[in-house]
C-alpha cells in the first residue's frame, strides 16, 4: 500500500514537472564568463517571445570551460544551442554530425553576435610601465596567461601575441615564434582556465600583467575597483569572435528548431546587442557601440580568418601535440 | 574444487564478480578499448616524449613522497588519538576525515591561498627563499593533504586491538621503550602501515582537482600526468588521453601489486617471528 502511494506521488511529481515544461524549454550550453550575460538575455528573450507568440519559454543554462562543454554535448548533453568561446569547439560537434558543417555561415558576422579582444590587466599605477606587447618580453616582467591547451581564452591570447609580432615591419613566422618564445619565458604559472588565471593574478598577487579577455578585465576592474588594477590596451590585438549555433540534431529531436533559431537571432537585435555591451562584450551593432563607447576604447584588431585561415588550421599549427605551443611554451 | 563448509559461495562469488565487473572492470575495459584507437607510432611518441616522462615522474614520485610523509604523520596522529584520552579527542578524530569530505578544488584553492607568496604561511617562507605554491613542492603539499586520512584510518583499529600484555611482557623482559616499540609494536603495525601507504599513494597519483590550483602547471617542471590527459581531451584526442590513462593505470597497478606482495611478506615474517 505504502509502495503504491509512493509510486503515485512520484508520478505526480513527474507529471507536474512535465506540466511546467508545457511551454518550450531550450538548453543553452555555454562557456564560463557568459553567466551574467545570458541571465539577462534569457529573461529578455522569454518576455519578447511571449509578447510575439504568446507561449512560455524556459531556457536552461550550462556553463563550463568551452572545450569541456563541447565534449559534454558530444557525449550526449542535449543542448539545443551552443554558445562557446571558439569556433573550433563547434567544428568538433559538426565533425561528428551534430550540426551542419556550414554552421558558421548560417548567422551574420561568422555566427558571432558579439566580439571581445585580449587586453592587459596590470597592477595599480602600472609600476612596470607596460604599454604594449614588446614590454611583455622584457626580462623581469612576469606574465600570467592560462594554458592554451586547456583554455579557449588563452588560445586567443596566444594568437594575439603571435599576430602582433607577425604584423611588425619585417615580421614573419620566425620572428613571431621568437617573440612568443620570449613571452612564455616570462610566464611563471599556467592555469587551466581564464578565471583561475584572473584569480592567480588578482588574489594571489602573482605576476605583473594578466593577458585577459576584455570582458573579464572590465568585470575584474568593476568588482575590484580602479585602485587595484588598470587596463592597458595594446596597439594591436585579436578580434575574438565567440560563436553561437543551433545544434541541429538535438533541436530536431526536441522540435525546437524554430525557437532555438529565434533565440540566437535575438542576440542580433538592438536589445540583444545592448545587453551584450552591458556585459562588456563588444556589440556588432553601431548603435549599441555608440551607447557604450566610453567602455570600449578604440583598438586595432585583426581576425583569425584574415591572419591565420580557419580554426582547424590554427589548432593544427599551434596547439596540437608537437605544435608551435609545445615548441615554444614554458618548459619547452 | 573442494566444496567449502560455508554455504552461499556460488552466490557470493557471483555477486562479487558482477559488482566488481560493473563498477570497476567495465569502465576500465572501456578505457582500454578507447585507447586502442591510437596508432603505434603515436603511442611510441607519447611514451618517449620527455614531457610525458616528466609528468609521470612528478605524479608518481610526488605521490610516493607524500605517502611517506603521511605514514609518519599518520602513525603519530593515530597513536595519540588511540592511546591518550583528552578533551576534544573526538573532535580531532572527526577532523581527520575532513580531507575526504572537502571538494578537492576547494582544498586546492585554500592551500594555494595559504602557501602563495602573499598567503598566510607563504609570506613568512618567502624571505627564507622557500616557495611552495606554483612549484613541485606545492604538488607534494596538496597530495599529502588528500592522502592523509588513509594511514590514520587503517592504523586505528590495529592500534586499538594491540594487546598491552605483549608490550608489558617486553618491558618485564628488560626491553627499553624504544626497543619495545621497534621490535614489538612496529612489526604488528607494519601491514596496516603498508595498506595505508598504498591507499594514500593511489589517491595521490590520481589527484587532479586540488593539485592543478597549486602546481603552477609548467611543463617539464610542475605538470602532473592527469593534466596531460585533460590537455589531450581538450583537443578531442580521446585515443591519446585514454592511452595516457592506461599507462598511468598500468604503473599504479604494478605499484599496488608490489605493495600487496610486500605486505604479505611482512605478515608472514611476523607470523614466523611470533
Amino acid at each position: 500500500m505504502k509502495g503504491v502511494a509512493l509510486l503515485l506521488s512520484v508520478c505526480m511529481i513527474a507529471l507536474s514537472q512535465f506540466a511546467q515544461g508545457a511551454g518550450v524549454t531550450l538548453l543553452n550550453v555555454s562557456y564560463d564568463p557568459t553567466r551574467e550575460l545570458y541571465k539577462d538575455i534569457n529573461r529578455a528573450f522569454a518576455a519578447d517571445w511571449k509578447a510575439k507568440h504568446g507561449g512560455d519559454i524556459t531556457i536552461q543554462m550550462s556553463h563550463g570551460g568551452s572545450g569541456k562543454q563541447a565534449r559534454s554535448v558530444l557525449d550526449g548533453l542535449p543542448a539545443d544551442v551552443v554558445t562557446l568561446a571558439l569556433a573550433y569547439d563547434i567544428d568538433a560537434l559538426a565533425d561528428r554530425g551534430l550540426l551542419a558543417k556550414n554552421w558558421q555561415s548560417r548567422l551574420p558576422d561568422n555566427s558571432a553576435p558579439y566580439t571581445s579582444t585580449i587586453v592587459f590587466l596590470v597592477r595599480k599605477g602600472n609600476p612596470k610601465h607596460i604599454k604594449d606587447w614588446p614590454d611583455l618580453i622584457r626580462p623581469g616582467v612576469q606574465v600570467i596567461t592560462p594554458n592554451p591547451k586547456t583554455s579557449g581564452g588563452a588560445r586567443w591570447a596566444f594568437l594575439a601575441a603571435w599576430g602582433f609580432a607577425l604584423k611588425q615591419p619585417n615580421g614573419s613566422d620566425a620572428t613571431a615564434k621568437e617573440f612568443v618564445r620570449k613571452l612564455f619565458k616570462n610566464v611563471p604559472v599556467l592555469d587551466t582556465g581564464a578565471r583561475e588565471a584572473t584569480n592567480t593574478f588578482v588574489q594571489r598577487g602573482i605576476g605583473d600583467v594578466l593577458l585577459s579577455w576584455e570582458n573579464e578585465a572590465l568585470l575584474a576592474q568593476r568588482t575590484l575597483g580602479k585602485d587595484a588594477v588598470e587596463i592597458v590596451i595594446p596597439s594591436k590585438s585579436i578580434l575574438a569572435e565567440p560563436p553561437v549555433a543551433v545544434v541541429d540534431k538535438n533541436a530536431a529531436a526536441h522540435h525546437t528548431q524554430a525557437t532555438a533559431t529565434a533565440y540566437l537571432q535575438f542576440l542580433y537585435t538592438e536589445q540583444g546587442q545592448e545587453l551584450a555591451a552591458k556585459h562588456y562584450y563588444r556589440p556588432r551593432s553601431a548603435r549599441a557601440m555608440q551607447k557604450y563607447a566610453a567602455q570600449f576604447p578604440k583598438i586595432s584588431t585583426f581576425s583569425v580568418g584574415d591572419t591565420f585561415g580557419d580554426w582547424r588550421q590554427v589548432q593544427n599549427k599551434f596547439f596540437s601535440d608537437g605544435g608551435i605551443f609545445d615548441q615554444v611554451g614554458p618548459g619547452a | 574444487m573442494r566444496k567449502g563448509i560455508l554455504p552461499g559461495f556460488g552466490l557470493g562469488l557471483g555477486y562479487v564478480c558482477a559488482y566488481l565487473g560493473l563498477m570497476v572492470l567495465l569502465p576500465l575495459a572501456a578505457l582500454v578499448w578507447k585507447a586502442y584507437g591510437i596508432g603505434a607510432s603515436e603511442l611510441l611518441q607519447l611514451l618517449s616524449s620527455p614531457r610525458t616522462f616528466a609528468a609521470l615522474r612528478l605524479s608518481f614520485a610526488g605521490a610516493f613522497a607524500s605517502a611517506l610523509v603521511n605514514v609518519v604523520a599518520g602513525l603519530l596522529v593515530g597513536w595519540v588519538l588511540v592511546r591518550y584520552r583528552f578533551p576534544g579527542r573526538r573532535v580531532l578524530d572527526a577532523a581527520v576525515d575532513l580531507p575526504f569530505a572537502l571538494p578537492t578544488a576547494v582544498a586546492g584553492i585554500a592551500l594555494t591561498a595559504l602557501y602563495a607568496p602573499n598567503g598566510w604561511i607563504g609570506q613568512y617562507l618567502k624571505p627564507l627563499g622557500i616557495q611552495i605554491a606554483y612549484t613541485p613542492l606545492g604538488v607534494l603539499v596538496a597530495m599529502t593533504f588528500v592522502g592523509f586520512p588513509f594511514v590514520v584510518r587503517t592504523l586505528q583499529p590495529v592500534l586499538e586491538s594491540l594487546d598491552h600484555g605483549v608490550e608489558e611482557a617486553a618491558h618485564t623482559l628488560g626491553a627499553t621503550r624504544a626497543q619495545a616499540f621497534r621490535r614489538v609494536i612496529l612489526p604488528t603495525l607494519t601491514p596496516a602501515l603498508l595498506t595505508g601507504f598504498a591507499l594514500a599513494l593511489a589517491r595521490a597519483v590520481g589527484e587532479y582537482g586540488s593539485v592543478i590550483f597549486i602546481a603552477g602547471n609548467i611543463p617539464m617542471r610542475s605538470e602532473i600526468a592527469p593534466l596531460l590527459i585533460v590537455e589531450k581531451l581538450e583537443q578531442f584526442n580521446y585515443a591519446g588521453a585514454s592511452a595516457m590513462a592506461v599507462v598511468m593505470l598500468g604503473f599504479s597497478l604494478l605499484l599496488l601489486l608490489l605493495l600487496s606482495l610486500l605486505q604479505r611478506r611482512s605478515a608472514r615474517w611476523q607470523e614466523a617471528a611470533a
